[in-house]
């Protein structure tokens, strides 16, 4: 079967899912393997005294029980933060040690003290509760606004107020001086809902010990193989690379929260060492949520300020944002460089100042969540556009217009950094809004009050940065890692074709759409390339997946693989043909003497390449296989508009989403049907945090609310439309794909578009705001307090 | 520790269990069919759907004992040489991306489709309730499971 760029190939990954033939970490069972469970917290805020493991330690089938201090007598390091924030004075973030499990102090509700390992794992659990933890409970701060409060406690000794880090960015002055002569300024305290990811598959481990060969295995549910090696033996275990292989075999979903490099990943590699024995842990799901990094939880105040026209003058911006009890990997980064220099949004405001305070609190530690941080400015953003719109009676559509960045700026420098290489916010408007039928809303919402329901429609014009970006930026802004991608192209001497990856597909169909690039650009039936990835022994050095890098990161450095094949085959094929190589020209699979008729196929290339019988061996060398890294010139800048309608039942406050439109800007377009399948999850990780998802701690205990799928609300199919879903392309100028990156749009612009719904249908009882998530509680007492004489 | 049978497959499977265990062990770790997955501990997920004695199930919540003498149908069961109709609908539409919760929904799915040969989005969506997914917002599995009940319709005729 051909597969062009741009066709809808169905996925090559799916038989083996569909069939039961997946293999996930928990699927995985190693020769005596050992199973490990944890010992946990049950205090957000406490100090560790006695822990008494001898009962435990007499328990059936139990083989190890370790505290936090035996791992620290082993030498074993803490956990590695991955991106390093200076504050406004110029000082470095407070940067705890995280160790593997806790020493002398618990920080969160979940804090891991002890690991129980057993030859079964109803042993190791029965053993864990066997384990008495003596702790004097502390008094904690759960809330950030709570946290920076004079006189509240303090998590870290060096977090003088819980702040890790006091950052800014952008021009205070300028900001200020166009506040002082705005013709009208919107206000909003916006309240960013804390989530917890919930990728189906809980995280599971295996860690395992050849002591023959002294090589460390960990197979992982991981979205970065090769980044959990290096942090893990770096700064943890204290090996080199070429003795760790971590394999992340089917990984079920991730989101974010499989990026980062967790404590328990270390313990079982560390212990299976200490015992030689396989140990094996996996997350049951109410641990998943005391213990997964969680998402979100921002407290902002916002104002924009507009001259008489609506022109947009400049955007205030200042943000406490929850960093919980310890630093996660990339926690740091999160609401400071993917946050702060996306609020310009899709528009020309010249001036924008932002601070944020990075904040320490006795709950889960939090870090990137599908978006990380670009849906938090966009929702930032938006949801002040609107509000302005509705304060200044003008139409919100309009509003945008003449605020977006033309079409003959760019490249555009924003005030935030951002240079912008590419867009068309028109026409992704116009798109959503003729699809969502805009002009005919009015007539709508005439009728729907006929029938008693309020209606509203919101609109959410989003941009988010993707593809993250030029090392040496990322490296001068704080980023500890590269964040090039590779690629290897095997031909293999049949001329079928291994690709592998960087990259790590755990949903996003990779195995598939990198074949297409191959079968694009070689010619051959994607039944002929098998794409290799989550395996540090056999890809090279890659970064993993998340921010929507895979194809316009990774499929780049694919790319630049492919035309170092193509050009070693033309070398070949001008060999074999008696031709110059500037004379071969390749297409549909075959090198030609241009202008003839003389040809070799890609296969006998191939074939040529590792039977060099009739060869140039004098100037080249054997093989066909080529490697390529790709570092990106920029970010790449997808964009596009939301349109979300609802209608809200003012006797129950529930909330229907009529229609849910959305018309992206992804570039190119490799796969509609993946990129299509990306947007609806998107939306749907969207819509639940408008709407549903809240993870909430008890404010004064700290203890999780919110701990199971009882109380915390995922999204259900009946709680979700079908979505319109339409894309534009301006392609990115920078990478040899045009591609910008899907994976994250629909978490990015579907909360500002829910929530702009919400309050236009609550609008009309004079309600201005409402916080994430909007349950039809929060809505019915909203209207409950806006209407006393008709409740009497 | 008590003695079970359960037809698993069309397979007859005795062992000795424990009573604790719970059927999706029995099936994950006694027959090695990791195709049904185990996504919480709530009852809540459904990615340990499967059919028990012809209806659609959560193997989490049943357990091995109970089974004793059950007919026990697993995603790996259900395809003949090629693709069952509704594996094949979940593979046309794209109704899948990480996969894990797939099985459970193809399970599901295939009980909705032998109660209704025709069901609406509404009445999908609703049958749905005990499946979660976290990839695909759920659009491109409703057209799915339309598309597969449909062609099982077809395929009974």
């Amino acid at each position: 079967m051909s597969a062009p760029i741009g066709a809808p190939v169905r996925r090559k990954e799916d038989t083996r899912f569909l069939t039961g033939k997946g293999t996930y970490t928990d699927d995985i069972n190693r020769p005596r393997q050992l199973y490990a469970v944890f010992v946990r917290s049950p205090h957000a805020h406490a100090e560790i005294g006695a822990i008494d493991t001898r009962r435990a330690a007499a328990a059936k089938g139990v083989v190890a029980i370790y505290t936090g201090a035996d791992v620290q007598a082993s030498g074993v390091g803490t956990l590695p933060c991955g991106w390093g924030i200076t504050s406004k004075d110029g000082s470095p973030m407070i940067e705890p040690a995280h160790p593997l499990l806790a020493v002398a102090r618990v920080r969160h509700v979940g804090d891991p003290v002890a690991v129980v390992i057993a030859e079964q794992k109803a042993e190791a659990e029965e053993a864990a509760d066997l384990v008495t933890v003596t702790y004097k409970r502390l008094p904690g701060v759960i809330a950030v606004e709570d946290a920076v409060k004079p006189g509240k406690p303090q998590i870290w000794d060096a977090a003088k107020g819980n702040i890790c880090f006091d950052w800014h960015l952008g021009d205070k002055a300028a900001a200020d001086a166009a506040f002082a002569k705005a013709a009208h300024v919107t206000k909003l305290d916006i309240i960013n809902n804390r989530l917890v990811p919930n990728a189906m598959e809980p995280r599971a481990y295996i860690g395992e010990y050849d002591r023959a060969s002294g090589d460390y295995t960990l197979y992982t549910t991981c979205q970065n193989p090769h980044a959990i090696r290096l942090l893990m033996g770096a700064f943890v275990l204290h090996q080199p690379e070429h003795k760790i292989r971590v394999i992340a075999p089917d990984v079920g979903g991730g989101f974010g929260s499989k990026i980062f490099h967790y404590g328990e990943e270390a313990t079982v590699t560390w212990a299976a060492a200490k015992l030689g024995r396989p140990v094996k842990w996996t997350a049951a799901r109410s641990e998943s949520f005391i213990s997964d990094a969680q998402g979100r939880d921002h407290v902002t105040h916002a104002e924009l300020a507009l001259d008489k026209d609506g022109k947009f003058l400049a955007l205030r911006v200042a943000t406490l944002a929850n960093l919980g009890g310890y630093l996660s990997t990339f926690g740091p980064a999160v609401p400071t460089w993917l946050y702060g220099t996306l609020l310009a949004g899709t528009y020309t405001t010249p001036a924008i100042y932002v601070e944020v305070k990075g904040v320490f609190t006795n709950t889960v530690p939090v870090d990137a969540y599908r978006g990380a941080g670009r849906p938090e400015a966009s929702y930032v953003v938006e949801r002040l556009v609107e509000t302005a719109a509705r304060e200044l009676k003008l139409d919100r559509a309009e509003l945008r217009r003449r605020n977006f960045i033309p079409k003959n700026a760019y490249p555009y420098q924003t005030p935030v950094a951002l240079a912008y290489d590419s867009g068309d916010y028109f026409t992704t408007l116009d798109m959503a809004l003729k699809a969502a039928d805009y002009a005919g809303f009015e007539k709508r919402r005439q009728e729907a009050a006929q029938r008693g329901k309020l209606r509203g429609l919101g609109l959410a014009c989003y941009i988010e940065a993707c593809g993250v970006a030029p090392s040496a930026v990322a490296g001068s802004l704080g980023a500890r890692a590269g964040l090039y991608e590779v690629a290897e192209v095997r031909v293999n001497p049949t001329g079928s074709v291994t690709v592998l990856t960087g990259t790590h597909s755990h949903g996003q169909g990779h195995e598939t759409t990198f074949a297409q690039l191959v079968g694009e650009r070689l010619g051959m039936p994607v039944e002929n390339v098998e794409v290799v990835h989550g395996d540090t022994a056999k890809t090279p050095f890659g970064m993993g997946t998340y921010g929507s890098r895979s194809l316009a990161v990774g499929g780049s450095a694919l790319v630049k693989a492919l035309d170092k094949v193509v050009n070693k085959g033309k070398k070949i094929a001008a060999h074999l043909l008696e031709a110059s190589e500037a004379d071969i020209e390749f297409k549909d699979g075959k090198f030609t003497v241009a202008g003839t008729d003389r040809a070799k196929a890609f296969g006998e290339i191939a074939f040529a390449a590792y039977v060099p019988h009739n060869y140039p061996l004098e100037e080249l060398e054997p093989g066909l296989d080529e490697t390529a890294y790709y570092d990106p010139k920029n970010f790449t800048f997808p964009s596009g508009t939301h349109a979300c309608e609802v209608e809200i039942d003012p006797d129950t406050g529930a909330v229907q989403i009529v229609k849910f439109t959305a018309a992206d800007d992804f570039g190119r377009i490799v796969n509609p049907l993946i990129v299509d399948g990306q947007v609806h999850g998107g939306l749907a990780q969207g819509i639940g945090q408008a709407l549903l998802e809240d993870c909430r701690y008890d404010r004064d205990s700290g203890q999780l609310l919110t701990g199971s799928y009882m109380d915390y609300c995922m999204p259900r199919a009946d709680n979700l439309p079908s979505f319109t879903v339409s894309t534009h392309g301006t392609l990115c100028t920078h990478n040899p794909l045009g591609a910008k990156g899907c994976g994250e749009a629909g978490a990015i612009g579907a909360p500002g578009a829910v929530m702009n719904a919400v309050v236009d249908a609550l609008a009309p009882l004079g309600i201005a705001d409402l916080s994430m998530p909007a349950t039809p509680e929060k809505i019915w007492r909203a209207i409950q307090a806006r209407a006393p004489a008709k409740a009497a | 520790m008590p003695s079970v049978t359960i037809t698993v497959n069309g397979k007859p499977q005795t062992a000795e269990v424990e009573n604790r265990t719970l059927l999706v062990q029995f099936l994950r770790e006694n027959l090695g069919l990791t195709g049904t997955h185990v996504g919480c501990d709530t009852s809540q997920c459904g990615a340990c759907v499967v059919q028990f004695d012809g209806s659609s199930a959560k193997s989490c919540t049943i357990l091995a004992v109970q089974a004793n003498g059950a007919k026990v149908t697993t995603i790996e069961g259900i395809a003949n040489g090629e693709l069952h109709p509704m594996q094949a609908a979940f593979r046309e539409h794209h109704g899948l991306q990480c996969g894990f919760c797939t099985p459970g929904m193809v399970m599901s799915a295939i009980d909705l489709a032998n109660r209704n040969k025709s069901p609406t989005e509404d009445q999908i969506r609703h049958w749905l309730e005990g499946n979660i997914c976290r990839c695909t917002g759920y659009h491109n599995i409703v057209k799915a499971i339309k598309a597969g009940a449909e062609a099982m319709a077809r395929g009974s005729k």
